[in-house]
């Protein structure tokens, strides 16, 4: 069981800041995050993107503020559950909650924030009828343990970023692979696209573009895959495994399940006071949330998670004195023993 | 003042048709309309905020209009999106303009 004070659902910008404000007011968090990086949206999306509503930056770059928040947030030593998704929260009668992943891993805390934006990330799955009941037995959408692949025949389906380097990685490690698209031209850094093509020349990529998989054959796990090129007859190529992989979509997921108030794919908050949701101490904070005037902002996300923080610390700490300090004034002191502050003003006579 | 919109008619994702006025001079595109008239649920459109990096807004063009040219980047996110026709498109990529006067467009299913 891990045990930290906020209990943080969603590493995207605002969850990121939440850990700083938090740690601010002596409260250590620890996030959960079903993609397996921080930085939720900007790091899953448009890393490479500008944004240019940050302030005091005219431009910074998705990734580069993940990196930035990150590096903000490290002294106060955040926890990280990474790619796993939150599946349920339970109230215990000692007011605190657990909340547990799809993969088991426990959490405790009095105090909830879920910052996950638009929702979890969800690998989109090709429309094949069958196709739900062969993952896990040759389908993966995700690449978890490239071994699983070692001296097998692989076929992966995409055009973007991630077929075109899984194909070039497992190219090494599997017995065959097959990359299919839909079209000759890939989405992808020029160097990929180039490496492909040099391993498609070498016989170690075996390049079938433009088609589509149009169905799964296999009697308990997947045996071949039929494949359709326009305008021709289908043909089959055996396989052992399918791996389609045609990018990720944010889904509310198992948080429209907790018992919360949702109004248009989004949980309702208290704008006026804290962010706190219609379930005492989980609160709601960034583009997850929703109240009258709404902006999804990462700007708003920030302010949202400094209020919420506030009131977590009345939570925690209740009855117990406190006013709003300035980081310049009082200096940042980190969890891991280091102290940021502002230089001594240097005070000397002139003779 | 002259009257800067454009009627277009949008199909829902439940087949439901809706004329609606679109402004010109926002700086507005397809899914921004979409969204503004609330034609599908919040989160279901313009996730990705349009960057032409989700095929959430992908619509079908009804109408034979002059329609701004598909760039790489469009044209790359069809050919990995699902349910797509040879008259798909992504709403994020079309600016409103005049030119759009009478433009019936039907919104793909959910994916």
């Amino acid at each position: 069981m891990i045990t930290t004070d906020i209990i943080i659902i969603g590493a995207g910008p605002t969850g990121l800041f939440a850990v700083f404000e938090a740690g601010l007011l002596k409260l250590k968090c620890h996030l959960i995050d079903a993609l397996p990086q921080p930085g939720g949206q900007c790091s899953e999306i448009y890393p490479k993107k500008p944004i240019y509503d940050i302030p005091a930056y005219p431009e910074i770059l998705a990734g580069d503020l993940t990196d930035k928040l990150m590096e903000q947030c490290k002294q106060f030593e955040p926890g990280f559950t990474l790619g796993e998704r939150a599946e349920t929260i339970d109230k215990q009668k000692d007011g605190f909650f657990i909340v547990t992943t799809n993969k088991g891993t426990q959490h405790k805390a009095p105090v909830v924030a879920i910052a996950s934006g638009l929702g979890s990330f969800e690998p989109r799955k090709p429309l094949l009828e069958n196709i739900t009941q062969f993952e896990d037995k040759g389908v993966e959408y995700i690449i978890k343990e490239p071994g699983l692949y070692r001296d097998k025949d692989v076929v992966i389906a995409g055009g973007g970023d991630s077929a075109l380097d899984w194909s070039i990685f497992l190219a090494d490690v599997a017995k065959s692979v097959t990359l299919v698209h839909r079209r000759n031209e890939f989405r992808g850094h020029l160097d990929s696209v180039e490496k492909v093509q040099e391993l498609k020349n070498l016989g170690k990529i075996n390049l079938i573009t433009p088609a589509e998989i149009t169905a799964i054959i296999g009697k308990n796990t997947v045996e071949a895959l039929k494949i359709t090129k326009k305008d021709e007859t289908p043909f089959t190529i055996e396989t052992d495994h399918f791996i389609p992989l045609f990018g990720l979509s944010p889904k509310l997921g198992p948080i429209a399940n907790w018992g919360l108030e949702i109004e248009k794919n989004a949980i309702k908050v208290n704008n006026a006071l804290d962010y706190q949701t219609n379930i005492p101490g989980i609160f709601a904070i960034g583009d997850g949330n929703i109240y009258p005037g709404k902006l999804k902002l990462i700007l708003c996300g920030f302010h949202e998670a400094t209020l919420m923080c506030q009131a977590a610390y009345q939570i925690i700490n209740p009855g117990k004195r406190y006013v709003l300090k300035y980081t310049t004034v009082s200096g940042v002191d980190g969890f891991d023993g280091t102290r940021k502050e502002a230089p001594k003003a240097v005070v000397k006579t002139i003779e | 003042m002259e009257n800067q919109d454009v009627n277009i008619t949008i199909i829902d994702r439940d087949g439901l048709k809706h004329s609606i006025e679109a402004p010109t001079d926002m700086a507005m595109n397809l899914m921004e309309v979409v969204r503004s008239y609330e034609l599908a649920p919040e989160g279901t459109v313009g996730v990705c905020g349009g960057m032409a990096m989700c095929a959430s807004c992908q619509c079908y063009i009804n109408t034979e209009h002059n329609l701004p040219e598909m760039q790489d980047d469009e044209e790359a996110m069809l050919s990995e999106a699902f349910y797509t026709k040879d008259n798909s498109r992504l709403g994020c990529q079309i600016q409103i303009s005049k030119d759009l006067e009478g433009l019936e467009v039907e919104l793909a299913p959910e994916s």
